[in-house]
């Protein structure tokens, strides 16, 4: 990319420009911060949005899905979000405490504070951290995500968030749900930082809900999982509107760390759930699963880089996509393993299932090996269902779809499984039947 | 109960000719052999029967009781009553054996206009007849024949078969890949099924499978056709002799 050169906007880009220089006064933050999301304004002027010829977003290409820009949501009443809340099924009966985040703004009304405190988990406006001496630090981005651009649009304009903690030792007796709400149509964007302290251990539930129109969500979820410290995450990414949901993960893991997430996508036109995971210390382990189910010309995309920084850490990607229609499907997976992080164990798997002949799916799993002792694999397939485990299932008097149903889940259900948490995988399930239910 | 009448069909891809010309009559209560030599179109028959689709019928017909089942889908003449127990049971990973059975079960009853099994009427039904084919609690909980042994895919066979009571049973060579012992169980299994109102077609290159699942009727195939036609004590003279006089039999 030459820099020197003006690109002409599109616009969209233009009119991100735009909302930036009417919101950027009414934007929370230091003067430090200001200057960081003036910058990443300056990035989105210099670059526009992130597009085919910027390699990580060749196949997901958000300059030619972007055709126009929507204003920043208005904040949104307690009263208005709770009923959004209550109309979603989120993840139904399981018994959780709450967290939420209405059109980009924490509503601490409605989140479960007190119970929390409890637990040794506080929670505060990230607001609040972002105008205070440290603000800045706050929005630092890995090595690996140096210049990505969804992360500088989150930085531009970011509206709000949480700051969670979970004290040394607490291990948080249910999951918590952090939930996005969008109460009223228009773009959200929010940025949660979640500390788990030493020896500590929080399972986190990340859902959206509501319409967002046709206003992107762009989160970025930075966690910090110190010496011991163990952090599952369920993000559940569904919900109304056309908007774009992207989505961004920012992991660092101490020494002894364990850090499980699943990544699961069902139904909106447009995804990017993207992860940086790094290892900072040694003796530790990252699992990272996905499900992503699309149809229609919808696209989800998938992607990952676990950065092996020291020895002895071992990382597990294992993600599975199914689509139907015109839908397409991206998976993106980079293992880096330094020239010193010997004895680090990857293995990363990556497998699609197309439903049709429309479909589309681009598998791109990575290995980066710098280090002579490692054991690192990866493989990637992609198929339509097989013909003789469909006549099988017939033959024993299983109707066709039903048969398809069951071989679509049991093909998902690996994932699910393997990802491990008992207490969502019936829910999990269900999703996919539901969704399979719907194909037309 | 089943009438095969001048069946001739190919493979659909390569239009190579497998059956040429099948004439075959079971009666209910009947057990009929067939053997033959490999690439006789023993096995493309039982694919036929149940369904499967990559193969064309040129001419022809097939009726079961009556009705012509070359109409029906392969899960229509699972209801119907049909079973083809498959020399080579598929590995189906992340569907547990019991959750299959239960779901195979339940769909026939819902295609014939029954009501579903109760959870215990299945369990208990599962836990009945999978004692008497040896078949572990282990084993159902896992994926279906993934993992299994030769011998524990083609007792899980069994097993589906007697869950499912069809009319008409259909074993593919059953018998390859068995030991002595899991032979005597496949077969006390099999001969348990035999009922005056229900038939079978047992496939089989060999005479000791049929020491055990004694046939009532024995036919030779060979190049698509059915060339020889007798009673048990056929399998005992090809057990000697061999398939070469029925080979050029045919090709005469």
């Amino acid at each position: 990319m030459n820099a020197n050169t003006p690109i002409t906007h599109t616009q969209a880009e233009a009119g991100l420009i735009a909302r930036y220089d009417s919101a950027r006064s009414g934007l929370a933050g230091s003067d430090a911060v200001v200057a960081l999301r003036d910058a990443a304004a300056g990035q989105l002027r210099r670059q526009g949005l992130p597009h085919r010829r910027v390699e990580e977003y060749k196949y997901t290409d958000l300059r030619a899905y972007m055709k126009s820009s929507t204003p920043l949501a208005a904040e949104a009443s307690a009263d208005a979000a709770k009923a959004v809340l209550d109309a979603t099924a989120g993840f139904g009966d399981l018994e959780r405490y709450r967290i939420v985040i209405a059109n980009g703004r924490f509503v601490e009304a409605l989140s479960d504070l007190d119970v929390l405190a409890g637990e040794g988990v506080t929670v505060s406006d990230f607001n609040t951290a972002l105008a205070g001496g440290e603000g800045a630090s706050l929005l630092a981005t890995p090595k690996s995500a140096a210049g990505d651009g969804t992360i500088a649009l989150n930085t531009a304009f970011l509206q709000g968030g949480v700051m969670l903690s979970v004290k040394e030792g607490a291990e948080v007796s249910k999951p918590v749900e952090l939930v996005h709400v969008a109460a009223v149509e228009g773009a959200a964007v929010t940025r949660c930082r979640i500390a788990v302290a030493p020896g500590a251990k929080l399972k986190l539930l990340e859902t959206f809900a509501g319409n967002t129109g046709a206003g992107e969500t762009n989160a970025v979820f930075d966690y910090d999982i110190a010496d011991t410290a163990e952090l599952t995450v369920t993000r559940l990414i569904d919900g109304d509107g056309e908007g774009a949901r992207l989505l961004t993960t920012l992991a660092r893991l101490g020494s002894e760390a364990r850090f499980h997430t699943l990544g699961f996508i069902a139904g909106p036109s447009f995804v990017r759930n993207q992860q940086f995971v790094s290892f900072a210390g040694e003796h530790s382990e990252a699992r990272l699963f996905g499900v992503t189910m699309a149809r229609d010309r919808a696209l989800a995309d998938q992607t990952l880089i676990v950065d092996h920084a020291v020895p002895n850490c071992s990382s597990r990607e294992f993600f599975k996509t199914v689509l139907d229609d015109e839908a397409k499907g991206v998976y993106q997976g980079r293992i880096n393993v330094a020239p010193h992080a010997q004895k680090t164990d990857g293995e990363m798997m990556t497998q699609a299932l197309l439903l049709s002949e429309g479909p589309e799916m681009a598998n791109k799993p990575e290995l980066e090996i710098f280090a002579d002792d490692v054991l690192c694999a990866h493989g990637a397939t992609s198929g339509q269902i097989d013909e003789d485990l469909l006549f099988y299932l017939r033959a024993r008097g299983i109707p066709e779809d039903e048969a398809k149903t069951l071989l679509v889940l049991a093909f998902l259900s690996e994932a699910i499984e393997e990802f491990g948490e008992d207490d969502v995988t019936g829910m999990l399930e269900e999703r996919v039947r539901a969704w399979l239910a719907a194909r037309s | 109960m089943l009438e095969i009448k001048n069946l001739h069909a190919r493979i659909a891809e390569d239009g190579k000719e497998i059956l040429r010309g099948v004439d075959l009559t079971v009666n209910a209560g009947e057990v009929h052999a067939i053997m033959g030599p490999n690439g006789s179109g023993k096995s493309t028959l039982s694919y036929i029967l149940a369904g499967k689709e990559d193969y064309e019928i040129t001419e022809g017909e097939i009726l079961f009781n009556g009705e012509n089942l070359l109409e029906l889908g392969p899960d229509e003449r699972a209801a119907a009553g049909v079973f083809l127990a498959f020399q080579y049971p598929i590995e189906i990973p992340g569907v547990a054996t019991m959750e299959f059975l239960k779901t195979a079960m339940n769909a026939q009853r819902r295609a014939r206009g029954e009501a579903e099994m109760t959870i215990p009427a299945f369990m208990k039904a599962v836990k009945e007849k999978a004692a008497d084919l040896k078949v572990g609690m282990d084993m159902l909980k896992r994926p279906l024949n993934v993992g299994f042994s030769g011998g524990e895919k083609k007792r899980a066979e069994i097993l589906q078969m007697s869950l499912l009571e069809p009319k008409l049973c259909v074993l593919d060579e059953t018998d390859s890949g068995l030991d002595i012992d899991a032979l005597r169980i496949v077969s006390e299994g099999v001969n348990k099924l035999r009922s005056p109102d229900r038939s079978m077609i047992v496939i089989t290159h060999y005479q000791r499978l049929l020491d055990h699942i004694v046939p009532d009727v024995v036919h030779v195939m060979s190049r698509g056709r059915i060339v020889k036609t007798g009673g048990a004590d056929l399998a005992l003279e090809l057990e000697k002799s061999g398939y070469a006089d029925f080979v050029e039999d045919a090709a005469a």
